[in-house]
């Protein structure tokens, strides 16, 4: 007996070939009427966009070609701060966040302390806008004068975004040691392993499992968001984007800038989309055994 | 032969106000098979799950083995757990392991074994109940016999003296609840001391070197299983017999 087919002798899958060239037929059909209605979609709303009366201003001073080629080297250049804020802020915001999140869930009396002060931070920052936040400690704290504090702007600007983000990041963990179901503790604590070894081999790795497609969206943010941390000064994307559009009151950097910052996030949103889907279908093979 | 290995007493355990458990009393002798039946709602579940401390009782004391008092306010709960193997309804394996790991995490963490040693424990278990080329798989691609299988080597792995079966085949498929009683068979033979909540009273009567009707909290009825299923002195236990093997 092959492989391929049942005890019986007949083969494990078999299509109608009348019925298969049916279904080809129509996924070829499906697709080409699919290309014809985008292409005319596009081919439509850009002529009604290229026939308003405002469009030769628009398309001189937001997609100029020089300008584009002039200004984009320096944009990329300037990228290279917001990224470097992004990879410094990203490591620090998970570990604050994931710090925060069981530091609300200790039962101690002795660490009840700790665990208001873990709730007071989430409150507080998750309910200060992030600008405001970047305001009030890139102005702030260098004006107390401190001794030994740095008064660098892109340090507090990252700072603040790590302060924000770690806010809703813990929420985010939280949620997701919340997700795994008790029966898992309360087996992992029928075996004999404490407290501390339940929720670090058996609840954390479930947990993270589970909130690494919002995870994956908050880092998506905050890409974006490290462009905020211009309101203090420091030269990065957005910021020499102002600086080119008020020296030729030409407004195409900021269209390069926000085609960078799509170039990165794109990607990234669509790898948040693959993971999500993976886990949705490992989900639903762990739901059906 | 009839050492005593556990000993309840005037237990009761309340959840809001209702009281589930009413001063019951049942003591275990080594090696002996204790099968709990009784219709949902009468202690069964709670009995067990006060017995390894993951209730804890309103009142009353449960010594095991004459010197530890799984009730006392100083136990060391971890040390009660490591004594006393307990499988669910829902086995509750732990999905991010593969069953190896599954079986291993607690002997490596608590017991301390080094990784070959419990490795090597765990694949003589997994052997001797047919689950061993099982070893690497996670288990979602288990059936929900093997599953159940898995959980009970994975509590056979701490090696308890005493081993309570909670419904253990109430959520299977019929067809996979065989294989998993085959399992309680062969420990029984083995000469662990058991007790099992359990619906399947074909089972329990080949099994349990006793059984227990529980009612209201309470041990009704027990004795013998020829006596309690042949011929039950009270009028509930031959009402809860007869409606459920008719």
């Amino acid at each position: 007996m092959s492989a391929s087919t049942t005890a019986l002798g007949a083969p494990e899958v078999f299509f109608d070939p009348v019925r298969q060239a049916h279904r080809r037929k129509r996924a070829r059909r499906d697709a080409l009427v699919g290309m014809a209605s985008l292409l005319g979609f596009v081919l439509v709303v850009g002529f009604a966009i290229s026939r308003t009366s405002g469009w030769p201003l628009v398309q001189e001073t937001f997609f100029n070609g020089s300008e584009f080629i002039a200004t984009f080297p320096g944009l990329l250049d300037a990228f290279l701060l917001n990224v470097r804020i992004f990879l410094i802020a990203e490591p620090l915001i998970l570990l604050i966040g994931l710090l925060v999140a069981l530091s609300r869930d200790l039962h101690s009396p002795l660490l009840l302390p700790i665990r208001v002060l873990a709730t007071l931070y989430v409150d507080i920052f998750r309910g200060v806008p992030t600008i405001l936040v970047i305001f009030l400690l890139g102005f702030g704290v260098p004006a107390l004068q401190l001794q030994g504090v740095p008064n660098n702007a892109v340090f507090w600007g990252t700072a603040a975004l790590v302060l924000s983000y770690g806010a809703y990041v813990a929420e985010v963990f939280r949620a997701g040691i919340g997700s795994v179901h008790s029966s898992q503790r309360m087996a992992a604590r029928s075996l004999g392993l404490t407290s501390l070894q339940t929720s670090r081999y058996v609840v954390l790795p479930q947990a993270v499992r589970n909130v690494v497609p919002p995870l994956l969206n908050d880092f998506i943010s905050l890409q974006k968001d490290t462009a905020l941390v211009s309101v203090l000064g420091p030269i990065e994307i957005l910021r020499q984007a102002q600086i080119d559009a008020s020296s030729t009151f030409n407004y195409t950097a900021y269209v390069g800038a926000a085609l960078i910052f799509i170039a990165l996030t794109i990607p990234m949103t669509r790898f948040a989309d693959w993971v999500q889907a993976r886990m949705r279908k490992r989900r639903t093979m762990a739901g059906a055994a | 032969m009839t050492e005593t290995l556990l000993e309840i007493t005037g237990v009761w355990k309340a959840f809001d106000g209702h009281s589930v458990l009413r001063d019951l009393d049942l003591s275990v002798a080594r090696h002996e098979a204790v099968v709990l039946i009784g219709a949902s709602g009468s202690g069964k579940s709670t009995l067990l799950r006060c017995i390894n401390g993951l209730e804890t009782v309103d009142a009353g004391s449960i010594l095991l083995d004459g010197d530890l008092d799984v009730t006392a306010f100083n136990t060391d709960m971890d040390a009660v757990r490591r004594r006393i193997g307990i499988v669910f309804q829902s086995y509750n394996l732990f999905p991010h392991m593969n069953v190896l790991d599954n079986v291993t995490l607690s002997p490596r963490k608590v017991l301390k074994r080094g990784a070959s040693e419990s490795r090597d424990q765990a694949m003589i278990l997994l052997q001797r109940f047919g689950l061993a080329a099982k070893a690497d798989e996670y288990p979602d691609r288990l059936s929900g016999g093997q599953a159940q299988r898995v959980a009970i080597v994975r509590a056979l792995a701490m090696e308890p003296e005493l081993m309570l079966f909670d419904e253990i085949t109430s959520a299977l498929d019929p067809l996979l609840v065989g294989e998993v009683l085959d399992t309680v068979r062969e420990l029984k033979m083995g000469g662990l001391t058991l007790i099992m909540a359990t619906h399947e009273m074909g089972f329990a009567r080949e099994v349990a070197d006793r059984v227990c009707f529980l009612d209201a909290g309470v041990v009704l009825e027990q004795g013998a299983p020829e006596a309690v299923f042949g011929s039950p002195r009270e009028g509930k236990t031959r009402e809860f017999l007869s409606r459920i093997l008719k």
